[in-house]
């Protein structure tokens, strides 16, 4: 009896103390709420929503946009790129030369450039973190990004064994110089992606294996880096945050004192907190939302071109898909205007051609025309008049509403104007890459972002030894064009190799493009120095707060 | 116990079932080469016999020892377990404080006076808390009390403020079903015999209620407490990507996306240690509440 009276009390007791403590918690938590963004604005603290977690914080075995957004921050490369138009600008190295055949670059290192740690950056920082890039143990899935460089596949691959008969050599403390393949006319925009930015190998090496994942290093309070930032602190799946760093060369220029880069995944989570004052920006417009600031909040809402295309993928290894006029026809009976003005609506740009016009100066004159009328008459001339007798085709795409959309759009236009009858598939994103790769599919779903600022990195993917293609598709003719155009230091010359071979590309049709990717963001008005550009890279050291100016509601 | 069988099952079964799925860790749209991907199956040993991988990663498991993470190259599935897991049981414990409070407080009141207003305004108020997925919860919350009120961030995990609208969020739906559990469990108990002696002998209405009945009428809420918390743990992932948590739910059904091949494996494993030690504590309440109930199992 006695246990019994006292366990009920002591329940009772602690069901009121524990009420007790929770009105105690919730009413302590008015009052320190986050800084509105005007006192974070007034004290240079960028806070920006930046889509995922980064996998990692080394430059040698990330591959995505979100790692470079925080990267860019924390370590710069050889070279820099001009926030406007991104031409390149000097980096680490203050200077370079280039040989009279374009295949030797010497890099000239500034004096004064330092790692975070006080010590020098030096040509052999460099050239150490080469050779770690492209060891094989280090499994690096960009180290094709340095494939330019002389004999670097062959040692990524373990055809060479010995680094020093790659093209990296180290003149002297301050002086790099690189030796190409081939001359290479967009080597110095290449060479700003962080496939190529060096690392402090003493810190790397104090942490683990020097060329084997799972080492340590970029956790904060061991990473070391050269760049306009440090990392401060690093909360998993929440927030990475970095702070100026007073040893970078240039800290003068820097006038952010620190940015949080914030991995909100949901396009509609961000959004919510961008209106509830916590964000500067949106880094990706929820659909549903985009008419809706295109509308209320024309100032806040950004559309830009980015260097991307959305395009369908056509297996050319089994009927009917591999009969080129079939490919054709599908093209051609596709309204490119109705889908980018009633179903994605974000301003994009309806693409009958592959590579994103401007592209490194270069806009592809070989079209696909949109034409009913023909898409129809080539359908007949395959065998297949007014569809009759065409056996089922399937769309593949990845689980997405987007994609969705597109899909069934497409689905329509090819009913309506060759009467045939397609399915769509969705798969889980894994699942649709093996199936991608695998060559498993009838048409697929795809989409593209250049790494560099040239018709290269859109049209180097249909050659035959590309493990971008993935269609099964190959023409001696591209693959020679390709070839020489990396050869070619010409630009004009150049340009013209790669017009003929995106004629080819147009003509055999191997891939549809639909459309030319466009960046759909918000960015709060205060963020200043920030431009638009194709790559969407906005380099810190140019962006500033203005205090003075808010949202009005 | 049966704890260590159940859990060399479920780690056994989770390892074989995740290999069936279509795609691995490292597909990208980027496609790697086949030299690069062969350099990375070693590293991880994914490039040996299944069943040696299955064995490694047995003997790894008996030293608490989880592995790496493939999508996270410097972090061990150990680390991000480690650091994800206090937060999910952070909202979690104060899901079911608010959840309790609202759940037993409305429930209560709803029995007092059965069929009444005083029954019908909170019995529907919890079937409309049934009824509304966290999904619209959450968000129109938000919409009140972040964005139009500005009492709280919209999402985040940071200030003591940031915790309250997902815990209303997530307590409020397990809030509506102890409503009306506990409304169910008071009403039955309250018909008895030993409250009308109790009523007879002149107890105050107060003292019957909370004294003589409330014991026996949270009982179901108890039972239920136990898969309940297995829900929350789920629904956990909804909350986390509504309000940016940085917890595990978040990073469970991510892994599985990712086909982060360790992750899934140990956050399976710890969830279910988790519910099998939970399921426990809910059996000792029972029996310390109900002595009867020792001699049933």
């Amino acid at each position: 009896m006695r246990l019994k009276t006292a366990i009920k009390t002591l329940v009772g007791v602690a069901v009121a103390f524990g009420f007790a403590v929770f009105m105690l918690w919730v009413v302590s938590g008015f009052g320190n709420r986050q800084s509105r963004i005007k006192d974070v604005t007034s004290k240079g603290i960028l806070l920006l929503s930046n889509g995922t977690e980064p996998e990692d914080l080394d430059p040698h075995l990330v591959t995505g946009v979100p790692e470079h957004n925080i990267i860019s921050a924390l370590i710069e490369g050889l070279v820099s790129e001009d926030p406007k138009d991104l031409h390149p600008i000097p980096g680490i190295a203050e200077r370079w030369e280039i040989s009279e055949d374009g295949k030797k670059y010497t890099f000239f290192l500034r004096p004064d450039a330092l790692w975070s740690n006080g010590e020098p950056v030096t040509a052999h920082d460099f050239h150490k973190s080469f050779e770690r890039m492209l060891t094989p143990s280090m499994g690096s899935e960009y180290a094709y990004m340095l494939y330019s460089m002389k004999n670097a596949e062959a040692f990524n691959t373990s055809k060479i064994k010995d680094f020093s008969k790659v093209g990296s050599r180290v003149v002297d403390q301050r002086v790099l110089e690189i030796t190409l393949e081939n001359a290479t006319p967009y080597f110095l925009s290449l060479i700003n992606h962080y496939t190529w930015y060096p690392v402090h190998i003493p810190t790397v090496e104090k942490h683990g294996p020097i060329s084997q994942r799972g080492n340590k290093w970029t956790k904060p309070g061991n990473f070391v880096g050269n760049g306009p930032f440090k990392l401060k602190e690093w909360r998993l799946n929440d927030v990475v945050i970095v702070e100026k760093n007073p040893t970078y060369w240039d800290a003068d220029s820097v006038k952010l004192n620190e940015i949080h880069f914030y991995a909100i995944d949901q396009a509609n989570t961000e959004e919510r907190s961008f209106r509830a004052g916590q964000l500067h920006n949106i880094y990706t417009m929820p659909l549903g939302k985009i008419d809706r600031y295109k509308r209320d909040y024309p100032d806040l809402i950004k559309i830009e071109p980015y260097a991307g295309t959305y395009f369908y993928r056509i297996n050319v290894t089994k009927p009917p898909t591999n009969n080129p006029l079939v490919r054709r026809a599908l093209a051609m009976a596709i309204d490119r205007e109705a889908i980018v003005k009633s179903v994605t609506r974000g301003g994009q740009l309806a693409a009958n051609f592959f590579t994103p016009p401007g592209t490194g100066g270069y806009t592809s004159r070989a079209h696909i025309p949109s034409d009913v009328e023909k898409a129809r008459n080539l359908l007949a001339e395959a065998g297949y008049p007014n569809g009759e007798n065409f056996p089922k085709l399937e769309i593949l795409y990845n689980t997405s509403e987007g994609h969705r959309r597109i899909a069934e759009a497409i689905q329509e236009m090819w009913k309506k104007s060759l009467n045939i009858d397609i399915t769509l598939v969705n798969q889980e994103w894994k699942v649709f890459l093996a199936a991608q790769r695998q060559i498993d599919y009838q048409i697929c779903r795809a989409g593209w972002i250049g790494d560099y600022v040239d018709p290269n990195t859109f049209l180097d993917m249909w050659t035959s030894w590309s493990q971008q293609n993935q269609t099964g598709w190959s023409s001696e003719e591209y693959d020679g064009l390709i070839r020489e155009a990396s050869r070619t230091q010409n630009m004009k010359a150049r340009l013209e190799l790669f017009q003929e071979a995106e004629a080819i590309l147009m003509d055999e049709v191997p891939i549809i493009p639909i459309y030319i990717y466009t960046r759909v963001y918000a960015l709060h008005p205060s963020v200043k120095g920030w431009f638009a550009n194709i790559l969407d890279h906005h380099p810190y050291k140019s962006i500033w707060l203005d205090p003075g100016e808010f949202m009005q509601k | 116990m049966q704890t260590i069988p159940v859990l060399l099952t479920v780690a056994t079964l989770t390892f074989f079932l995740l290999r069936l799925a279509p795609g691995g860790p490292f597909d990208d749209e980027k496609v790697v080469s086949k030299e690069i991907l062969a350099a990375i199956n070693e590293h991880y040993g994914l490039d040996k016999p299944l069943l040696t991988q299955y064995f490694e990663y047995m003997g790894g498991l008996i030293k608490g020892d989880l592995g790496p993470s493939f999508k996270y190259p410097n972090r061990t599935v150990n680390e991000l377990i480690a650091e994800a897991f206090p937060v999910s049981m952070e909202l979690g414990f104060y899901s079911i404080m608010v959840a309790l409070m609202l759940g037993l407080g409305i429930g209560l009141i709803a029995s007092i006076r059965p069929n009444t207003v005083t029954d019908y305004v909170p019995s529907s108020l919890a079937m409309t808390g049934i009824c509304l997925p966290t999904f619209v919860l959450g968000p129109l919350l938000i919409l009140i009390f972040s964005i139009h009120l500005q009492w709280f961030n919209a999402s985040g995990w940071h200030f003591q403020s940031d915790k309250i609208l997902p815990a209303l969020t997530l307590g409020g739906f397990y809030a509506a079903y102890i409503a009306r559990l506990t409304r169910g469990g008071m009403l039955e108990i309250l018909s008895q015999d030993f409250i009308r002696t109790a009523r007879a002998k002149g107890a105050s209405e107060l003292r019957v209620v909370l004294f003589h009945a409330l014991k026996g009428g949270v009982f179901p809420v108890i039972s239920f407490l136990g898969p309940a918390v297995a829900g929350l743990i789920a629904g956990s992932f909804v909350i986390e990507t509504i309000f940016h948590i940085p917890g595990l739910g978040r990073f469970f059904v991510q892994s599985a996306f990712n086909r982060d091949y360790t992750l899934v494996l140990g956050t399976v494993l710890f969830y279910s240690f988790l519910i099998i030690i939970l399921n426990l504590v809910v059996d000792i309440l029972l029996v310390l509440l109900n002595p009867k109930l020792k001699f049933e199992s």
